[in-house]
């Protein structure tokens, strides 16, 4: 039996090579189109976003202190307020799942209860740090802000929704003990608030202006005076942020400050690149075609139509993104046709949710929660993608 | 003496993992090393940040991911 299949794998191998169409055009043109795409992004991101992104994540987690926020979201805590931090607090957390489910969990059943629980599940996978920043420069500012926006106040309506469909149940549950944060530390002591602020503003304040789009001709504004002087203002941020290593910081916090901005690199870049090259291979340069035909991709999520939004609802929700890979694939589908609504609707619904992750979900909170839940993320993604989609028009 | 790492399975828990073995093996202690991956038990255990690292059911420093020193200061001072 294992021989017979050996046998089968080298004749469909053998089969696979020798028909390999290697002088068709829409077979050769995606694999250029791929190394075009991650040409374009070694060229173009790799030094003004990427690294001051990971820079920033790794300075996040670092001085930080996660748990003055988290805090908030313990059952003694004022609702009001312990749904804006679940809706906010994503922002200072890491990147991936396997941090926001525990997360999650903990808020539901220690915590503040079902409806922070529900708006901290929602938004903090689309507002930290690396995503925003990667979508802003990637997919333009519009996009990203209304990212971040889209998210932190739809999670805030998902989770009071959730809250009063059940009701009852919730006062019924009641929550056993509380969470325990570990002790709090402040990262921070060694620099006043000013300083800290600095600090952070020197990282952000280069990428901005190094980043400063072009403006179009015959722009007297504001925007072109920077774009002129934009590398002083770049270079200024970076001997700003020198200053600040060398007078402000000892060295003992700032190699642990290096390590986890490698940490963070090493566990997002290859997915990064991976996802570049398959966007490539798939979609080909904005403009360009890959495997996928263009009108395919236009005729499904193109324009502004109920029906795009809709689907490109659907496919976010079910479909798994690796951190941050959305962005990605949605710049392929932005220029392969698809409309500026149904991109939105899908970064708000995509990496919120994933078959994957809904399991994972159901299993802390049952099969009906968990259903009502990714059909409020389907609505509010389809809904607010129309209405974006209409602004930008 | 049993160790337990709680995590859903992310680079971050596999280091601790790591480091726990290392640190076990250093103080050539008997300890039994088991990860955690049921979501629902990490919460009973009041945990929100992962990775945490749990000697004898006293849980460490939750959401960091202690040195093979840490680890083995923590189980010298369980044990003395």
């Amino acid at each position: 039996m294992k021989r017979n299949l050996k046998f089968l794998v080298i004749i469909g191998g053998f089969l696979l090579l020798y028909f390999l169409p290697l002088e068709s055009f829409r077979f050769r043109n995606p694999f250029f189109e791929a190394l075009a795409m991650l040409n374009i992004y070694a060229r173009e991101h790799v030094i003004f976003s990427l690294i001051p992104a990971f820079l920033i994540a790794g300075a996040i987690y670092q001085f930080m202190d996660q748990n003055t926020f988290l805090k908030y979201l313990g059952a003694k805590t004022n609702k009001a307020l312990a749904y804006f931090v679940a809706s906010a607090s994503g922002s200072i957390l890491t990147v991936c799942s396997c941090t926001i489910l525990p997360l999650f969990s903990g808020i539901y059943k220690k915590g503040a209860g079902l409806g922070p629980a529900i708006a901290f599940l929602y938004s903090g996978p689309a507002i930290n740090a690396l995503a925003i920043i990667l979508t802003a420069r990637i997919l333009g500012w519009q996009l990203g802000l209304a990212r971040a926006l889209g998210a932190m106040l739809f999670s805030v309506i998902i989770g009071l929704c959730m809250h009063f469909i059940f009701l009852s149940e919730e006062k019924e549950r009641q929550a056993n003990g509380e969470f325990q944060l570990g002790s709090i530390e402040n990262k921070m002591n060694q620099r006043n608030g000013l300083q800290n602020i600095l600090y952070f503003l020197s990282m952000i304040g280069f990428m901005v202006f190094a980043n400063w789009a072009k403006p179009q001709t015959g722009d007297e504004s504001l925007w072109s005076m920077i774009f002129q002087y934009k590398w002083y203002l770049a270079i200024g941020f970076v001997l700003l942020f020198i200053y600040i290593l060398v007078y402000w910081f000892k060295k003992e916090e700032v190699i642990p400050w290096l390590e986890s901005s490698w940490n963070f690199t090493q566990q997002i870049m290859p997915l990064l690149f991976l996802g570049i090259f398959f966007s490539g291979l798939l979609l080909g340069r904005p403009g360009e075609e890959g495997l996928i035909p263009s009108r395919f991709i236009a005729s499904l999520v193109g324009g502004n139509s109920l029906g795009a939004n809709f689907f490109a609802s659907i496919v976010g929700a079910f479909m798994y993104f690796a951190t941050c890979t959305e962005v990605l694939v949605l710049q392929g589908l932005i220029g392969s046709g698809m409309g500026q609504g149904p991109a939105l609707a899908l970064l708000l619904a995509g990496p919120a949710l994933s078959l994957p992750n809904m399991l994972v979900i159901r299993s802390v909170i049952g099969t009906r929660k968990t259903f009502i839940y990714v059909t409020l993320v389907i609505i509010i993604a389809t809904i607010s993608g129309m209405v974006y989609g209409s602004l930008v028009q | 003496m049993k160790i337990e790492i709680l995590g859903l399975g992310c680079p971050k828990c596999k280091k601790l993992f790591q480091n726990a073995q290392q640190a076990v093996k250093e103080l050539e202690i008997e300890a039994e090393i088991i990860k955690t991956e049921d979501l629902n038990k990490i919460t009973e255990y009041g945990i929100i940040m992962t990775p945490a690292l749990v000697i004898d059911n006293e849980v460490l420093n939750p959401g960091k991911i202690l040195s093979v020193e840490e680890i083995k200061k923590a189980i010298n001072s369980l044990t003395s």
